[in-house]
């Protein structure tokens, strides 16, 4: 149904019609209206064509999440280029092979981190431009630097460019098995159909106040920030820090009166727990959306209770096709029910088909992987061929389809519940991790002979994952020497919850570790 | 100030068995010492974090101000005990 457009031009649209309105609001700081975004994008769209920005060039966004960093993101798609957000608080090192990876005309980088940032791109012989930014907030840095940039003489005012609806408009990197990061990459038309299909299905309009709760290198940004700014809705951006401090949070929500709540259910779970919800009132709150990992039955249903108002969707998908499946969860859940609730139908804008190994379509109810066809999914990986064509198969009718590694039934209502990876890749917390990386960080251990790390859903935390030991001398290292080894080695999301040691691990016929056996003893 | 460092000793039990039995079941009590890095050291995570302070706050009847929930104020037992005993 949407015609073929740039992911911007909705942007631009709503500018016209509310310039006056709030875009982006920095909440106790600062906030930004449509004709202010606007302004300072397309300032930021000049100055990076006279930069030398051509169609499909990529430029890094080295920014925390702020009024300047959205404004970097409409300036570069402006432009004609696709963006490359990275975590600002991922080390500098990693966030240069990203860049390096992908080949970016430039980076727009905070300067707090540009030095490191620049010593580990020259460390892998990229030679990058950097535009360096002051600390980010209120548009203010951005700002400061297209003055400066002015000053050496002022961008002549240009068109938006419109590279075409293939043409990338942002690559969103995701853990790679192999350790390294792959990038997701995506067109205009494959954002464009996903925001169309949330516009479709959640009404908002310009009323609306969006949380951005996920950092822009999710995925779940999208739909926050693309989808709030083409209905003229208020953007109200949340720190990373709001997870330490839930009560703080749900003043927040109530303070900032958000409409429109997205998030990983785990900030969610937080909220219900420990959030003290009852204290305020949510009279604005209208839809509550959470994805990327299974939300635990009985902290949603906590939630539900104390916010039995809002509308409540369960959203899947991986960022390779962003949201494909939606279930609305219709509250109270019943205090007997402990089975995760089904992620649900397919999005209107896709197709989805369960098949087998061999990529025969199964009979409704029976196991099989979810695979994706249609204008949401992505392009490929960036310069991973091979990745890319694993990642897809082609229908006798030439579709290609992405296959998504989950596997899931449908039941009788064509509804799908989600019962698995068919490779050993988990959420948790919304980040994926690769069980095969934690043995990998375990085995580092001088002491560790064998390791071997299974992951077993839990009602309380989604899903527990337990690290199965074996060690060289006769002395088990204590669970405390093993953590703090792990918090050296491995990012905290994936140090496990449990540590077994045995004198040797169980092996199949074949000689193997028997993973099969792990998980019945987990 | 005898009393003062009675209680730091109580409020160090107390702490000690909250995060063996929370955190670290089946490990030895004595490996659990004063200086042992908690959040850095992978022990507790910000959900355990969370945890933790409720516990105390309602046990104590006393209130932990946001910027205090962090790896500054609560990275070992030694710090914890400081923190609570300070609010009391």
């Amino acid at each position: 149904m949407s015609a073929s457009r740039p992911l911007h031009a909705a942007f631009v649209a709503a500018a016209a019609a509310y310039p006056d309105r709030t875009a982006v609001v920095e909440p106790g700081r600062a906030s930004i209206t449509y004709a202010g975004l606007e302004r300072l994008s397309d300032r930021l769209r000049d100055h990076l064509l006279v930069c030398g920005v051509r169609p499909g060039d990529r430029v890094g966004i080295y920014m925390r999440k702020s009024i300047d960093a959205v404004a970097a993101i409409y300036g570069i798609l402006k432009a004609g280029a696709a963006y490359v957000p990275v975590d600002p608080g991922a080390p500098p090192a990693r966030n240069a092979y990203i860049m390096s990876n992908c080949a970016v005309h430039s980076v727009l980088v905070e300067a707090r981190v540009a030095e490191r940032f620049r010593a580990e791109l020259e460390a892998l012989g990229a030679a990058v431009p950097l535009l360096e930014t002051g600390e980010c907030g209120g548009g203010e840095a951005l700002s400061a630097l297209l003055e400066a940039l002015d000053s050496a003489g002022p961008a002549p005012v240009a068109e938006n460019v419109w590279p075409g609806a293939d043409a990338l408009a942002y690559i969103l990197y995701t853990s790679g098995s192999t350790g390294k990061p792959k990038g997701v990459m995506l067109s205009h038309e494959n954002a464009v159909s996903f925001v169309d299909w949330c516009s479709e299905t959640f009404s908002p309009t310009h009323t609306d106040r969006f949380s951005s709760h996920a950092p822009f290198h999710f995925d779940l940004s999208i739909l926050d920030i693309h989808v709030a700014l083409k209905h003229g809705a208020a953007l109200v951006l949340i720190g990373e820090e709001a997870g330490k401090d839930p009560q703080n949070l749900a003043r927040l929500i109530a303070a900032e009166r958000i409409s429109i709540w997205y998030s990983a259910p785990s900030i969610l779970a937080l909220l219900a727990q420990f959030g003290k919800l009852a204290r305020d009132n949510y009279p604005h709150l209208r839809t509550v959306l959470f994805a990327g990992e299974v939300f635990a039955v009985k902290h949603l249903r906590t939630l539900c209770e104390l916010l039995p108002d809002p509308r409540y969707y369960n959203l899947y998908g991986p960022t390779e096709t962003n949201v494909c499946t939606y279930y609305e969860v219709l509250p109270p859940v019943p205090p007997e029910r402990t089975a995760p609730y089904p992620i649900g139908k397919v999005c209107s804008h896709l197709e989805g088909r369960v098949v087998d190994e061999y990529g025969a379509e199964v009979a409704r109810g029976a196991e099989g992987e979810l695979c994706i066809s249609g204008r949401g999914v992505m392009q490929g990986y960036w310069a991973l061929p091979e990745q890319s064509a694993r990642g897809f198969f082609a229908s006798a009718d030439g579709r290609r389809w992405y296959r998504t590694g989950d596997i899931v039934v449908e039941a009788e209502d064509g509804n799908f519940t989600y019962r698995g990876r068919r490779d050993r890749m988990v959420k948790r917390r919304g980040y994926r991790v690769e069980l095969g990386e934690i043995e990998a960080g375990l085995y580092r251990h001088p002491q560790v002979e064998e390791a071997a790390v299974v992951a077993v859903s839990d009602e309380e935390a989604g899903v527990k994952i337990t690290a199965f030991l074996s060690c060289k001398e006769q002395r088990a290292l204590s669970l405390i020497e093993i953590k703090r080894f792990c918090a050296e080695n491995l990012p905290l999301y994936m140090i496990p919850d449990r540590f077994a040691w045995h004198a040797g691990l169980p092996k199949t016929s074949t000689d193997k570790i028997d993973y099969q056996r792990l998980k019945e003893m987990a | 100030m005898e009393k003062l460092v009675e209680r730091k000793e109580e409020l160090k039990a107390a702490v000690k068995e909250f995060i063996l039995r929370e955190f670290l079941p089946g490990e030895a009590a004595e490996n659990l010492t004063d200086d042992v890095q908690l959040i850095s050291g992978g022990i507790l995570d910000s959900i355990a974090t969370l945890k933790l302070v409720m516990y105390f706050e309602e046990r104590y009847g006393i209130t932990l101000e946001a910027h205090e929930v962090d790896r500054e104020h609560l990275d070992t037992v030694h710090d914890i005990v400081e923190l609570l005993a300070a609010k009391q």
